[in-house]
């Protein structure tokens, strides 16, 4: 019963948190909020056993990507409200097709619970050695690609970043 | 011997790949031996296989080189027919080629193209002899196509002149309407037979009825290709104007080897034609009508070439009535002794022009044979072995032709001979003209007039022996001879002569012979009475002349007919498809497609606004509308 | 235990769409280029989600280490992006996509 609880909670909180992400007008508001719905996501995960992806999903999330945002904010000084804002009527539509998307959405995913589970419910599956397994076994070269990636990720921002060689 | 026939075109193609590629950096000298040289080559081994075949009993070899073309159930391999009609062809071909080789040397010594010129000449052999050797009808289109090309580039040697080109233009065009004609005929015979090696064709064509109307349909185009080719009736107004051409050109392509390209092409298929007494009648009527239609042109023609040149027409027209009645031998006959003196004549021409210092109007000339006696007697030779003096060669095959013409109809044989009488007349005008009586040209001329060079009067010589004995491989029974012609050719035409049956008795052929002797002698001495006796001269272009006259001088105005009748019309119709059709049609809808598709993008173009919030949109709306069309 | 005994798939589905939604909402919303690429931070964070859930219904760990490939991308993105709009924030003086407007005709 308590997780049925949880669940509800904590998916009021993702998408009130969400939802705060984009309507407030300072971007350091907007940032500490997408933290926050980090935190329920991440609360998320170990309902679903998925306690090591939890723990990531912190550290890299809040802890590294939502810092880059912060510190990107705070070097352009952008912590009040410098924002042009859209017009009324642009924002009345991007409402409408936003919630069509949603509609359509929900339209299209209808059908997904009668995928049946043919594997008998195993709940170590979050864990460290189960994940470590699968991930250097079957996935072993998307792993070492994704290792390029992250190196000309780094050596690209480290390029735009610096200010232009003359 | 037989195994080195590859060699026989490969010599030419040689000499001409190293003329052609080094020419300018070589010495006349060393280009004339190595032209000369490579087709000296060619001649002997030629001679060898001759010698060898006639010495074997099977007389067909075929010899493959490599697999050609293969694609699907079409199978073309690269190889050479060895039978005595290729091999005394060949013969032909490298022995006269070689001679007037030799006297190209001296004819052309002063000319810039010297080097291009033989370069030429071994490529023309080459085709030639590709032609002739084939063993199928593929390799000889290829030949005949390339023999097609050599006289284009050499009818308009000296391209500067207009005059010349428009003449080897109009030599490549004529030649094209044939050649469409064998082309067709060449496919249909790869319809009808699935092969087109002689050997299958005519295995399976044996079988066929006599009448078959495909094969009707096959030799008909064949004959146009032949039309075209050999100079008849109603494509024959290219070879007069071939003439602008070097003159060793004239007596090699376009009256011993070439043009003669249309008989062997018949002859070689003559069981087609034998099982196609349709087209073998067609075959007939046009021969007989060029012979007589082009000798009456030659009675008033004032240029030496040009008299030659009709001649030549005339000439090829007898071969075809000979092919038309069936008297196979007889054509290649004449066609072997018809190169010997035509040859002759021409280089002979070409001698006395080379005197002349390039004067080619017999009204100009007149009393040559004191000046250039070695021509002066060489060119009488010719002149009699053309009109068919006993024993000169064009006695036999004339004689042999008409034998033929009147066993299959009088009438046939009546034109003949009237044709016959018009080229000894003709041909003793030239003759009496061009060397007899006092010299009417310039006292400039008179003055530089000189006997040509050894390599040109050696060939002469060489070519005059063979026009008298020439005659001696032909010799009718009749005459107690054993044809050693027929003899040798008859493995080739085997298969028509049981069906085509001769049976003059040997009093007729006396009377024929007689009779074209007799009317060789009334044509020597007409004549002799109007050039010698009287001492009349052609007119002059600004005389009025008579109808009739004025009719044969202005060729019947032939030209001027398909001029008005073929190419004005079409002149207009493509000019009409050009204003109307392409810049207005064509050009319209492709300009209109280019300027549609431009102002159409600039109106959408400004759909790209820039507005990254506007494309997430439109992306958004776009997303929403695939997913509809899942859930529906 | 795990909540994926209890509660239905449908209702992962149904807060993924939402959170996802509210991601293309805040895309189509705002002006600021970082408050896009939060959004779209958000969107990638609803898939993650996703994936999970379903690697818990079908027992199966694939999912989550597909989500550790989608973190990866997601942190070398906003590595590239971020550098890119410190460069525009550098030229322009502002973060405002409008301002992007160059790429037209």
């Amino acid at each position: 019963m308590i997780t049925t609880y949880l669940f509800y909670f904590l998916s009021f909180l993702a998408i009130m948190f969400a939802l705060m992400v984009v309507i407030s007008k300072n971007p350091v508001h907007s940032v500490l909020y997408l933290v926050l719905t980090f935190f329920t996501i991440a609360g998320h995960y170990v309902l679903l056993n998925a306690q090591f992806l939890a723990v990531v999903h912190i550290i890299v999330y809040a802890g590294a990507i939502m810092v880059l945002f912060l510190f990107v904010i705070m070097l352009m000084n952008l912590n009040k409200e410098t924002e042009p804002h859209k017009t009324p009527w642009l924002k009345f539509s991007a409402a409408i097709a936003a919630g069509l998307m949603l509609i359509v959405l929900v339209g299209s995913l209808k059908g997904a619970e009668t995928i049946i589970a043919t594997n008998p419910f195993n709940g170590n599956i979050g864990l460290i050695e189960n994940l470590g397994q699968c991930l250097f076994k079957d996935f072993l070269l998307p792993f070492e690609v994704s290792s390029i990636l992250l190196l000309v990720a780094m050596v690209g921002a480290v390029m735009l970043g610096k200010k232009s060689i003359k | 011997m037989i195994n080195l026939v590859w060699l026989v075109p490969l010599l030419p193609l040689i000499g001409f790949v190293i003329i052609g590629l080094f020419g300018k950096q070589l010495s006349k000298g060393l280009v004339g031996i190595i032209g000369s040289g490579s087709v000296f080559g060619a001649f002997a081994i030629a001679l060898g296989i001759f010698f060898e075949l006639t010495g074997k009993v099977e007389k067909s070899f075929t010899i493959d080189l490599f697999n050609w073309i293969s694609a699907g159930k079409l199978s073309i391999p690269f190889s050479f027919l060895i039978d005595p009609l290729s091999s005394l062809f060949l013969l032909i071909v490298t022995g006269i080629g070689f001679l007037i080789h030799v006297y190209s040397v001296g004819y052309m010594s002063h000319d810039e193209g010297f080097a291009r010129f033989f370069a030429y000449l071994n490529l023309f052999i080459f085709f030639m002899l590709l032609l002739v050797l084939g063993s199928n009808y593929l390799i000889m289109f290829v030949g005949w196509e390339g023999v097609g090309l050599c006289s284009y580039l050499l009818i308009g040697f000296w391209f500067k002149n207009t005059a010349y080109n428009n003449a080897a233009k109009k030599a490549f065009i004529m030649n094209r309407i044939g050649d469409l004609g064998f082309l067709l005929g060449i496919i249909l015979i790869f319809v009808t037979f699935g092969s087109i090696g002689y050997h299958d064709v005519f295995m399976q064509a044996k079988n066929l009825a006599s009448g078959n109307p495909t094969l009707t349909a096959i030799t008909l185009l064949l004959f146009v290709g032949a039309i075209g080719k050999s100079a008849q009736i109603p494509l024959f107004t290219w070879l007069p104007d071939a003439m602008a051409g070097p003159t060793p050109v004239s007596a090699l392509i376009h009256a011993a080897t070439m043009v003669t390209a249309g008989i062997y092409m018949i002859a070689r298929s003559n069981i087609l034609f034998t099982l196609s007494p349709f087209t073998m009648e067609v075959v007939a009527i046009i021969g007989v009508c060029t012979a007589l239609f082009a000798a009456t042109i030659g009675l008033a023609q004032n240029d030496i070439k040009k008299v030659l040149a009709y001649s030549t027409v005339s000439q090829l027209g007898f071969m075809f009535l000979a092919l038309g009645v069936g008297a196979y031998t007889g054509a290649v006959f004449h066609v072997m002794t018809h190169a010997f003196f035509k040859a002759l004549l021409f280089l002979g021409a070409g001698s006395v022009i080379h005197a002349m210092s390039g004067e080619q109007d017999i009204r100009r000339m007149g009393g040559l044979k004191k000046h250039i006696p070695v021509t002066h007697a060489t060119f009488l030779i010719g002149t009699l072995a053309i009109a068919g003096c006993f024993p000169f060669s064009g006695f036999f095959s004339k004689d042999e032709i008409l034998a033929g013409a009147f066993e299959h109809n009088k009438l046939f044989y009546a034109l003949g001979i009237l044709a016959a009488l018009m080229t000894t007349f003709y041909m003793f005008r030239l003759y009496f003209l061009t060397f007899r009586k006092s010299f009417r040209g310039t006292h400039e001329q008179e003055h530089h007039l000189h006997e040509s060079p050894k390599s040109m009067t050696i060939p002469l010589i060489i070519l005059a022996a063979l026009s008298i004995v020439g005659g001696f491989v032909g010799i009718p029974a009749a005459l107690g001879g054993t044809h050693f012609l027929e003899e040798f050719l008859s493995p080739v035409f085997e298969d028509s002569s049981f069906r085509i049956v001769h049976h003059l008795s040997h009093n007729t052929e006396y009377a024929l012979m007689i009779a074209a002797t007799i009317v060789m002698i009334i044509g020597i001495y007409i004549a002799y009475n109007m050039y010698i006796v009287k001492e009349t001269l052609p007119a002059e272009e600004s005389e009025e002349l008579q109808p009739l006259h004025n009719m044969i001088y202005k060729k019947y105005w032939v030209d001027e007919l398909y001029e008005n009748l073929i190419t004005k019309p079409l002149n207009f119709i493509s000019d009409a498809l050009h204003k109307v059709v392409d810049n207005q049609l064509v050009d319209g809808i492709v300009n209109g497609v280019g300027s549609l598709v431009n102002r159409t993008s600039s109106v959408i173009r400004l759909a790209q606004t820039g507005n990254i919030g506007l494309y997430i949109f439109v992306m958004v709306i776009s997303i929403v509308l695939i997913l509809l069309t899942r859930i529906m | 235990m795990s909540a994926i005994q209890i509660i239905p798939i449908n209702w992962y589905l149904l807060l993924s769409t939402v959170l996802f939604t509210i991601g293309v909402l805040g895309v189509l919303f705002r002006r600021n280029a970082i408050i896009i690429f939060m959004s779209i931070e958000l969107m990638l964070n609803a898939i993650n989600l996703l994936l999970v859930a379903f690697s818990s219904y079908l027992s199966d760990s694939k999912g989550q280490v597909f989500v550790f490939f989608i973190m990866a991308v997601a942190a070398a993105e906003v590595a590239v992006g971020l550098a890119i709009l410190m460069m525009v924030y550098r030229n322009t003086k502002s973060t405002d996509i409008n301002i992007l407007n160059k790429l037209k005709w």
